[in-house]
């Protein structure tokens, strides 16, 4: 069943091309347009739990490739389309296919009225299959093919309603700070050429160790490299701005694209490139330092948006901020873990936002309002109408909040204590971990507002709108069941050590692609104590922010957007979310459009490149042009004196010899 | 013998054509002196063949046969141009002017 592997990957874009198709010449099909873009998903995700299956069985040490075909045979460099199943793609492949059905099912419901349905599910099916590209690829430039293609994919849904200007603008700064990631994923990828003679992961992976000097300044160079590709899919520090204005997007794209999986694809790339940032420790430091404090970063600016989207959004890069300290403080399967949990209850906490903004939208446009349907200061109490949504929601919410019990309590907690163990080593990971604590605080914090807000206290959307609110179809609320159950009982997979039975099963599974970078860096075992000590730490920190939202906010005192004052201060700071897309524009967009436009444009393209190159050329040949039309007077005898003279000059040359 | 006057003759010749070719204005005088140009450089090949052998007497029958032709066509030419332009002063022929 392995060798079928690929059966998973090109299913789905065998539903891009049927509904691409179908958005030309049958766009109002629906029934067709979804029962081929689910029955693929369904299909990819019965292949991937069948080579999951076999996987499991064989215990396989070495990662079993998949050739399919030669494709860039030049020279020495041989690029072969394979794919790769070992523990950590099959974990990806199970994920993806698994989260991405359930999302499919769910924007069945959630786009029926929408005019671009065949479009739409054409570019869900293209994203399935790049991201499956993505986390099977055996080398490097395929797993950059589908890096890519996930970019384009994401690109084509934030601005799927393009006709709207913000939208699509939003679409192109996704783009673009993605390009500067990207070029450090090409340099580094050229430069591990150079030094091993190889793109495909297993001789990269077996050269490197052989040639390299550990914590030199190439392998240093090349993992630095690859994680600024990272922080650009990954939205990090200082590349993360797109995500948020991403949710310009429709909501089921904004919980597989933009929480679940594509930007994962960076903390994947960590992970299966861990013998590298093993070997590179600066880099490692680096990683970690970015992932904390994005991981801050993002839950403080989170603690103030009104956006209901932009809380999830602002909870997602703080979420993979977790996952990157956690793959470069060398806990690879805790990142890995959080990256499957994050998966769960994020797709759920977007899942069920946008089934609260299909609400509100319906309600709205029964009244042929014009309020914003995102707004949490238009929601509230919304539990009375939709008691599915709020149940799983909160389910979503304990699970990122660190709840004892809960998936995330169980992932973030492994994080923080092997960052708590490295500091051992190396005292600022100490800080680290105080940082995680922290961003964890507000984490819980941040959501019980969310909850608060949306589900709780009186109803602000409005008097005459209030009677069209109900809960989502079937078809939405059945992904969100299942989803709720992932994100209760997700911790399973592994359980801390403190557990008597199944305690690290993650951990075991991945050992074979982690034990070459565990070589380098030991991990550090805490003593039991310690353990227990981080365990109720954590459960005091989830503790207190959901009882200090819950004691401080109040929910009852807000007003409708249209009543609502200004922010003042702090809030207002944080609202504006610390002023970083103002900062970017001032200092990196105006300078480089004056540089574009005053120098580059007016000065290098129209006074160098058209004026000296193209104009002057032309003038040139003119006034040769000019000189020979003057010689050629039309009387003979100019002619024949030239003539003479030429001959004489000839003659006189040819005899001085 | 007399290949010093000969050569010297030739070259009295060639010049006068040449000055006639530059000076003059008529096509029909031009194209004499051009004739008269060719016999002059004959003239050359006829003295040196007493010293270097007979390729230069076949040299001149070629000229002479070339010049024939020449004198044929040119004369028919200029017949044309007159015909066009009621004039043969190429002072007054100059519609090739850049």
């Amino acid at each position: 069943m392995i060798d079928w592997v690929w059966l998973a990957v090109f299913l789905p874009f065998v539903g891009f091309l049927i509904n691409g198709a179908l958005s030309f010449v049958r766009p109002k099909a629906t029934t067709a347009i979804s029962t081929v873009g689910v029955g693929v998903l369904v299909a990819a995700f019965l292949v991937a739990l069948a080579v999951a299956a076999q996987f499991a069985g064989l215990h396989a040490e070495e990662p079993i490739l998949v050739p399919l075909w030669s494709w860039l045979p030049i020279g020495g460099l041989d690029v072969t389309v394979t794919f790769q199943v070992d523990a950590l793609s099959v974990v990806m492949l199970v994920m993806v296919t698994g989260v991405s059905t359930l999302i499919h099912i769910f924007s069945i419901g959630y786009m029926r009225e929408d005019p671009g349905y065949a479009r739409y599910f054409a570019y869900l099916n293209l994203f399935v299959f790049f991201m499956l590209t993505l986390v099977l690829g055996a080398s490097f430039p395929i797993l950059f093919v589908g890096w890519e293609g996930v970019g384009l994919c994401s690109y084509l849904l934030i601005g799927f309603w393009y006709s709207e200007k913000a939208n699509a603008d939003a679409g192109k700064k996704a783009f673009l700070m993605n390009r500067i990631g990207d070029a450090g994923f090409l340099i580094a990828m050229f430069w591990i050429f150079k030094e091993t003679g190889s793109l495909a992961f297993d001789e990269v992976f077996r050269q490197a160790p052989l040639i390299l000097a550990v914590g030199g300044p190439t392998i240093t160079g090349i993992t630095l490299l690859l994680f600024l590709a990272c922080t650009g899919k990954s939205a990090q520090l200082p590349l993360y701005t797109w995500l948020p204005d991403a949710m310009a997007g429709p909501t089921p794209v904004s919980a597989l694209i933009h929480a679940a999986t594509m930007v994962t694809a960076g903390v994947y790339l960590v992970a299966r490139t861990n013998v590298l940032f093993a070997m590179a420790p600066l880099s490692s430091w680096v990683v970690a330092f970015v992932g904390a404090l994005t991981a801050l970063w993002a839950a403080s600016i989170a603690l103030k948006q009104w956006d209901i989207k932009k809380v999830l959004a602002f909870s997602t890069v703080s979420q993979l901020g977790y996952m990157f300290l956690g793959v470069g403080v060398g806990a690879i399967a805790s990142g890995i873990f959080h990256l499957v949990t994050h998966a769960f209850f994020k797709a759920l906490l977007f899942l069920g936002s946008g089934s609260v903004i299909h609400a509100l939208h319906h309600a709205y446009h029964h009244t042929h309002s014009h309020e914003d349907a995102q707004d949490m200061r238009n929601m509230g109490g919304l539990r009375r109408w939709m008691p599915w949504t709020t149940g799983v929601m909160w389910i979503a919410t304990a699970a990122i909040a660190g709840v004892p019990g809960f998936s995330g309590f169980f992932s973030k907690d492994e994080i923080l204590a092997t960052t708590f163990a490295r500091g051992h080593d190396n005292p600022s990971f100490f800080v680290f971990w105080l940082i995680g604590t922290i961003a964890a605080l507000m984490t819980a914090f941040y959501m019980t507002r969310l909850m608060l807000y949306t589900f709780h206290g009186p109803n602000r959307t409005g008097e005459a709108e209030r009677a069209h609110l109900h809960e989502a179809p079937w078809v939405m609320t059945g992904p969100l069941v299942v989803l709720a159950l992932g994100a209760a009982i997700g911790g399973v997979l592994n359980l801390p050590e403190i557990f008597p039975a199944g305690a690290g099963w993650l951990h075991e599974w991945m050992q074979p692609v982690t034990a070459s970078g565990d070589f380098y860096r030991p991990l550090a075992h805490l003593p039991i104590g310690t353990e227990w000590l981080l365990l109720a730490v954590a459960t005091i920190i989830a503790a207190a922010g959901i009882l200090g939202a819950w004691r401080f906010l109040r929910p009852a005192a807000l007003v409708p957007v249209r009543e609502a004052a200004p922010e003042t201060g702090l809030q207002r700071i944080l609202f504006r979310k610390l002023y970083v897309d103002e900062f970017y524009d001032r200092f990196i967009v105006r300078p480089l459009v004056w540089l574009s436009r005053y120098v580059l444009w007016k000065g290098v393209d129209s006074g160098v490149i058209d004026g000296v190159g193209v104009n002057g050329s032309a003038r040139t040949v003119r006034g040769f042009g000019a000189i020979g039309s003057w010689l050629q007077t039309g009387q003979v005898g100019t002619y024949v004196f030239f003539f003479v003279v030429g001959v004489l000059l000839i003659l006189r040359a040819a005899t001085r010899i | 013998m007399l290949l010093g006057p000969a050569l010297g003759v030739s070259a009295v010749l060639f010049a006068i054509g040449v000055g006639g070719v530059l000076l003059r204005r008529n096509a029909i005088v031009i194209f004499m002196c051009v004739e008269l140009m060719l016999n002059g450089v004959n003239l050359t090949f006829i003295a040196l063949a007493q010293q270097l052998g007979p390729d230069g007497q076949i040299i001149v029958f070629f000229v002479m046969a070339v010049a024939a032709a020449e004198a044929a066509v040119g004369l028919a030419v200029i017949l044309a141009v007159y015909r066009h332009q009621e004039s043969v002063n190429l002072q007054d022929l100059n519609l090739l002017r850049g």
